[in-house]
Order: C-alpha cells, then sequence, then structure tokens
C-alpha cells in the first residue's frame, strides 16, 4: 500500500524517539499555513470581486449633456426607444448637486449652479452605441456617452494586479516552508545519524529510514497547517462578518462554493508539498552514504 | 590474474568448502590518503571460524568494514555470498546485510531503545511483526543472561551487558556470517569465556565467524579457528593462516 508509511508500529515509531511537535517546524508550517490561508481567500475575493464587478457594467453606460438638465425628460424617452437598451436609469438632479456638495458646500444648491444631466443606460451585447449616440446628440449636441467599463478600468487592472500578487505570493510562502521542511529534514537526519547508521549496517533500506521521517514530517506538517488554517479562517470569519471589501457596487466581496473548497484543501496540498519535499531531501541524504 | 594465497589456495582441494567471501587484490584507503589495506587475497570458508589479528592500526577493523559491507574496497574484488558486490549497486545491499551480523566494538545500541527493541531491530527490519518478534527475543535475552533487563535502556546497562545486548543483536536473525570486532574488550574473563562459547555455539549451527581481537587466550581456546594475521594493512603471513586446517564441526 502507497501509506503503509503512515501507519507505523509503535515500535517504528519509537526509533526515532518521542519528539514530534516540539521542534520548530509544526510551528514554521503553521505560521506559513495562515498567511498563506489569508492571503489565498484575499486574492480568490479580489478575483472575485473583479469578475462581479466587471460583469456588472459590462454594458453599461452614461450619458452626460453638461447644463442638460431641460432636456433630462427628452433624453429619457429617447433612450427607452432606442433599440438594444434594456433599463434607463437618470441620476436626480436633486442627487447630482449633494454629490456636489462636498466639494462645493452650500454653493452646490444654487440654482445658478449649472448641473450636467446623467443618465446611465444598460444595453443588450451587441447594441450599435454610435447609433444612439447619434439620437441623444440630435436632442443635446453636447451630449457625450460613456462605457462605465473605460471609467472602471484603471481599478479592475489593479484588482487584476493584486489578484496576481496574492497567488505568486501563496506560491512563494508555499515555497518558504518548503524550504523549512528541508531544513527540519537535514536536521532531523543529522540528530539520528547514528540511528540511521545502525540501520543501514543491519540492512534497513533507504526507504525503509526515509518513510520515518516522512511520517514524522508528514504528521508535524499537518498539524502546523491545519492549526494555520484554521486560525486563518477565523480571521476571514471575523472580516467577513464585518465588512465588504467593495460595497453596493459588487454587493460585497464573496468567496464561491469553489474558493470555499480550494481554501479547505490549502492545508492538506501544503501537507501533502512538505511531505513530498522531505522524502525527496531525506532519499538524496541518504544516498551520499554507502 | 593476481596470486590467490592463503586460505583459497589451501582449500582448493577434494572437500574444499564452499566460500562465503573471497577477497582478490583488495585494496582500500581513505580519502587521499596511504592505503590502509592493500593486495588482500584470500577466501572465508563457509562454516569457517576465524580469528583477525595484528597490531593496532593493523587495519583489523577496516576489513571487518569491507566484510559488513559499511565500506566498498578502492581496487580489488570482493565476494559475498557468492556475488560480486565491489561495486553493486547500494540498493542491492541491504538484502546482503541481513544475512550479516555485526558486534561492534563500540557496541553501536540505540540509546532512547530498550535492550528488548535495539535486539528485535534486525526482526523488524526484516519486516517481522510485533506478535513474531516478542518470542525470540525474549529467548535471545534469556539466552545472554538479561531477561530480567529487557526494558533497559543502553545507559542504565553495564559495558558487558552492553555487549550482550550487542551479541544478541547480531545474532538473532540467525546471520549467516558472524563479524565482531573486539568483542571481549569490555569484559571479565568469564563473560569473555562464555561470548566464546556463545559464537562457537553459532558456528556449529553454519554460521562464518570472524572475530577481531588481540586476546591470545580467546584463540588459543578455540580449536580449530583459524587465524588472519594482517601486519601494516596487508597478511602478514598468509601461510599462518592453515595453522589449524578448515572443518565442518559437529
Amino acid at each position: 500500500m502507497m501509506l503503509d508509511w503512515l501507519f507505523a508500529s509503535p515500535a517504528d515509531r519509537r526509533l526515532l524517539g518521542s519528539g514530534r511537535f516540539r521542534g520548530p517546524t509544526p510551528w514554521v508550517i503553521a505560521i506559513m499555513s495562515f498567511s498563506i490561508m489569508l492571503i489565498a481567500a484575499t486574492g480568490l475575493a479580489l478575483a472575485s470581486t473583479a469578475g462581479s464587478l466587471s460583469r456588472s457594467i459590462e454594458a453599461r453606460y452614461a450619458v452626460e449633456v453638461p447644463n442638460g438638465q431641460q432636456d433630462l425628460d427628452a433624453l429619457v424617452g429617447i433612450l427607452k426607444s432606442s433599440p438594444g437598451v434594456i433599463s434607463v436609469q437618470p441620476v436626480p438632479e436633486s442627487d447630482m448637486r449633494d454629490t456636489l456638495q462636498r466639494w462645493l458646500g452650500p454653493a452646490a444648491q444654487s440654482a445658478d449652479l449649472p448641473v450636467p444631466a446623467l443618465i446611465n443606460f444598460d444595453t443588450r451585447p451587441g447594441t450599435d452605441i454610435a447609433k444612439i449616440q447619434q439620437r441623444v446628440q440630435a436632442i443635446a449636441a453636447t451630449a457625450q456617452i460613456s462605457a462605465h467599463r473605460d471609467r472602471v478600468a484603471p481599478l479592475l487592472r489593479s484588482m487584476r494586479a493584486l489578484q496576481w500578487l496574492a497567488f505568486g505570493l501563496v506560491l512563494l510562502l508555499s515555497g518558504a516552508a518548503t524550504a523549512a521542511v528541508v531544513l527540519a529534514a537535514r536536521g532531523a537526519l543529522d540528530t539520528h545519524r547514528f540511528t540511521i547508521e545502525v540501520m543501514h549496517g543491519i540492512g534497513a533500506t533507504d526507504l525503509q529510514v526515509t518513510h520515518l521521517f516522512q511520517r514524522k514530517i508528514a504528521l508535524d506538517a499537518l498539524v502546523g497547517s491545519l492549526s494555520g488554517a484554521a486560525a486563518g479562517a477565523l480571521v476571514i470569519l471575523l472580516l467577513a462578518s464585518g465588512a465588504s471589501f467593495a460595497g453596493e457596487l459588487t454587493s460585497g466581496a464573496t468567496l464561491s462554493p469553489i474558493d470555499l473548497f480550494a481554501l479547505f484543501l490549502l492545508p492538506f496540498a501544503l501537507t501533502v508539498l512538505a511531505t513530498w519535499v522531505a522524502r525527496m531531501a531525506v532519499l538524496a541524504a541518504l544516498r551520499e552514504t554507502l | 590474474m593476481a596470486r590467490r594465497v592463503g586460505l583459497g589456495r589451501a582449500l582448493g582441494r577434494d572437500g574444499e568448502l564452499p566460500a562465503i567471501a573471497e577477497f582478490d587484490s583488495v585494496g582500500l584507503r581513505y580519502g587521499t590518503g596511504a592505503e590502509v589495506l592493500r593486495d588482500l587475497d584470500f577466501r572465508l570458508a563457509n562454516g569457517g571460524f576465524y580469528f583477525l589479528t595484528g597490531p593496532s592500526g593493523a587495519g583489523k577493523t577496516s576489513l571487518l568494514k569491507l566484510l559488513y559491507l559499511a565500506q566498498r574496497p578502492t581496487r580489488g574484488r570482493i565476494r559475498l555470498f557468492g556475488e560480486e558486490l565491489s561495486e553493486a549497486p547500494r540498493e542491492s545491499l541491504p538484502p546482503f546485510r541481513r544475512r550479516i551480523g555485526v558486534v561492534f566494538q563500540d557496541f553501536r545500541l540505540i540509546r532512547h531503545l530498550s535492550a528488548f527493541d535495539n535486539i528485535a531491530l534486525p526482526l523488524r527490519v526484516g519486516g517481522a511483526t510485533d506478535e513474531e518478534v516478542e518470542g525470540p527475543v525474549r529467548e535471545m535475552l534469556a539466552w545472554v543472561g538479561l531477561a530480567d533487563r529487557a526494558s533497559a535502556r543502553p545507559p542504565t546497562l553495564s559495558g558487558g551487558e552492553q555487549q550482550r545486548v550487542a551479541i544478541a543483536r547480531a545474532v538473532i536473525n540467525r546471520p549467516e556470517l558472524l563479524v565482531a570486532d573486539e568483542p571481549t574488550g569490555n569484559v571479565d574473563a568469564e563473560m569473555a569465556s562464555r561470548l566464546l562459547h556463545l559464537f562457537t555455539a553459532l558456528n556449529r549451527l553454519g554460521t562464518t565467524v570472524v572475530v577481531a581481537t588481540h586476546d591470545v587466550g580467546l584463540i588459543s581456546a578455540t580449536p580449530g579457528a583459524q587465524m588472519i594475521r594482517l601486519d601494516n594493512g596487508g597478511l602478514a603471513d598468509p601461510t599462518g593462516m592453515l595453522r589449524n586446517p578448515p572443518s565442518r564441526r559437529g
């Protein structure tokens, strides 16, 4: 059986003495696992948020008419009758003035202040925007149509960059955890050099010796990565219950069931990686002996 | 082809015992130093009893290391159990090592294991279960007089007790070849005599025994045994090994 090594007899366990969970390895792996969990969750949430944001503004446009409040009703009418337009939402003048008030103060409510007209509308895929623009400009020559996605593109690019940065960090931390396991394996080999020599001397194979270390490191890695991941999951739960990442625009950042499953698998993946690396490190070290 | 001397030539006649070990022009050096063993040509008959003697630094321990496969020769060829093992891949060596029992000069007991577990180690390495190990190990503990010290760890055992545990570990697998490096170096005369009886008993059961020792009394107390004398890395007196012709023991 491939996993026989995991179920060593008490006698085999005694060969390396007691000392599991005493060394730094489980702690190092726990810290790595905690960090990986948080960073991976952030990356997945960013990916989800960017995706939902991108989908929500994909077919959304805005008509802006400087000083065009008097044409608002006519513009809404022409937009509603345009082919391909699904919905039209004019932004009330009062909302525009409230927004301007943040910068202009009470002067924003002055009737002398020209307030642009702003109408958002959604279209079906393949809608001819140039034709809509012609119809709109027939009513207000200065009207401009802009795509929401053009305005949000820099934000989306930043989110995508952060998402890749997060996945890069996950790889980097996994590499660091791997290096820690290699050091731990070499340290364990040094500590137990005498036992290994005796075992080799009486005919133990490299695999028999390797299984002892592999099992020990696998258990250390499992305990460390599960503890770290549990702590990370707790922090994620606290964050998720207290805040949303992007507010109304994205209905809050969410993790899909697939994302949650991926996060659930992370500590086990880290354990498998650590075990495989330990096995390779021990086998390589043993090959240097006779 | 190197000239074969010593036992090889002596046994090459009718009734010759099959060889368990054959050394052909074997030399050994550590790193870039001078050769510690040179031009060794001999064979050990299966079922023989051999004493390896010589002054300190003559190369006895190095020769034993070659015999129990802890070292490869830097030149020449070694056949063990009929197989050429000088350049055999390391992966192929463990099954041969399991056929050899070794009593180290410094015992080489694992400190954190009990006497029971130390003795059981060769059986467990061979794949025996806990149930299969229990009987033979208890029997072996009784045989070396340590039945009541089964759970004691080596640091709590006296030198003589540790030596008996080391010997029990070496012989529990009923090895075909038993190699002992100064096995009486740490025990009193009575214990030395008991150990010798142990070795001769094993030899009578068919085990080939090679004992490196300075103890002349041990050699003279073992009729029928042969002597290999090393001096400065070479066989000092190849024909001297013929003093006691090999024969199967009853």
